[in-house]
């Protein structure tokens, strides 16, 4: 089961590097986005140390979204989907493997530059390390929530909206938990149950979301 | 074959629940009507006043049966999902599509008499809070639900898809209660409790419980009609809707 894992997780990563603009798209998009409130709000460095955590998460948020239709629908549009639903090993941990590509394309990029702009919003060192570590706890969970939708709304019309509307109340549990770690230790408090409370939903999903998702894509190759 | 099973299962097909529906909306309709004017009249008449809020408290009555309304009809959905998804029967999906609009309007219907009761008694329309923020929250898992249905043409994969989608909804309700009050109470004291005075009156009690049995009855009829509609909208080829009394006459 394995070689099939890392076969697609490689095919994946491998189509998100023929095609470098969509994910760059979406992480200029999280860069400009994090960047304009400061723009907004003003540039008041306690206005911006408090709100920075929220704002960049947000961003994160919005960025997944940006590109989640496109996890399942070139391959639903080209046949692909339908020959890995055929194939001999499960069709979830094929789907597994799609989601973690997703991650480490879209995902993971927002982890690595999230403590760089955190910069700009004032944010000192420790903040800095824990906002970034929320979001690696918290992205593959966007990226494991996101896929229900973007299967769900595999080929419909109004996809985007509709995907935006089915997924980001779905998130709010994640960007509470993950903001949540950096304001307490903030206020000097133990952040470590939110963490926790991030992972355990995090392991949750891992669980059963691919689950769903392989339903969800079955009922829309039916 | 009239076993006790098939004696309750036969009601799964659209033509045999469709006249039983129409009887039960009637009897359903007037114990909505009976204990809606018996919870009023306790409600408005009966219940004293209430010692820190006056006479401004009375819209309880309508607004804590909406929200448990609003929560359990969610429940229901998921029920009826799950059966959709797990048996493939046509009118469990039917009775999860014909739920989601009166669950909707419920949770709205708290949301709006929440905010009414609270500007006079808080003197803020909205805040924050734990509850607020997961009922409102609720409402958009509701809308996602009924946008997610009207976006598929055909109504099977409606149906199914949005089974899948209420029942992700479920799982996350739960979160969603929790994380909201977490993130509420480590953010800030709890300035505003919901948790009534323990002296809640017993005549108070009696007209919450009974309005709340009136917005059951209502809704079971609401949804029943509802599903009659779809099932003549679905069903429209069927042999058995052309030999219907109402649609002869």
């Amino acid at each position: 089961m394995l070689p099939a894992l890392i076969a697609i997780v490689r095919r994946e990563m491998l189509l998100a590097l023929r095609r470098r603009s969509d994910a760059m798209t979406s992480l200029f998009f999280f860069v400009v986005v994090v960047s304009l409130f400061p723009l907004g709000i003003g540039p008041e460095p306690d206005v911006l140390r408090r709100i920075g955590p929220g704002v960049l998460w947000v961003a994160a948020l919005l960025s997944t979204l940006l590109g989640l239709h496109r996890l399942f629908a070139d391959d639903y549009a080209d046949g692909t989907l339908e020959q890995l639903a055929l194939s001999p090993t499960p069709f979830s941990w094929l789907v597994s493997g799609k989601i973690l590509a997703h991650w480490t394309v879209t995902g993971l990029p927002l982890v690595l530059l999230a403590p760089l702009l955190g910069l700009q919003f004032d944010l000192d060192g420790r903040a800095l390390g824990l906002l970034a570590f929320s979001l690696l706890l918290g992205t593959p969970l966007l990226s494991l929530i996101g896929a229900i939708g973007a299967a769900l709304t595999l080929g419909l019309r109004g996809g985007g909206a509709l995907l935006a509307l089915l997924v980001l109340p779905l998130y709010v549990p994640t960007l509470i938990f993950g903001t949540g770690a950096v304001a307490a230790q903030a206020a000097g408090l133990d952040y470590s149950s939110h963490l926790a409370l991030l992972g355990a939903m995090l392991a949750l999903a891992s669980f059963l979301s691919p689950l769903a998702t392989t339903s969800a894509v079955r009922i829309a190759l039916e | 074959m009239n076993t006790p099973t098939t004696r309750w299962t036969r009601y799964a097909s659209p033509a045999t629940f469709y006249p039983l529906a129409g009887r039960l909306i009637r009897v359903f309709s007037w114990l909505a009507v009976i204990f809606c004017a018996a919870g009023l009249w306790v409600g408005f008449f009966v219940a004293p006043p209430d010692v820190q809020q006056g006479e401004g408290y009375r819209i309880i009555f309508l607004h804590v049966p909406a929200s448990w309304m609003s929560m359990f009809i969610y429940l229901v959905m998921a029920f009826w999902s799950a059966i959709c998804l797990g048996f493939n029967t046509r009118l469990s999906g039917m009775m999860a599509a014909a739920l989601a609009p009166t669950g909707a309007l419920f949770t709205a219907l708290a949301l709006i008499t929440g905010s009414l009761w609270g500007e006079p008694m808080w003197g803020t329309w909205w805040v924050w809070d734990a509850r607020l923020t997961s009922e409102l929250i609720l409402l958009f898992l509701y809308l996602g639900v009924m946008a997610l249905r009207s976006a598929i043409d055909d109504p099977r994969r409606a149906d199914r898809a949005s089974s899948v989608l209420a029942l992700v909804g479920v799982v996350n309700i739960p979160i969603i209660y929790f994380s909201v009050q977490w993130w509420n109470t480590l953010h800030q004291g709890a300035s505003i409790s919901f948790r009534h005075a323990p002296s809640m009156a017993m005549t108070m009690f009696a007209g919450i419980l009974l309005m709340s049995v009136a917005a059951w009855m209502y809704a079971i009829a609401v949804a029943l009609a509802r599903v009659r509609t779809i099932i003549l909208e679905r069903e429209g080829h069927a042999e058995w809707v052309a030999q219907l009394e109402e649609i002869t006459a």
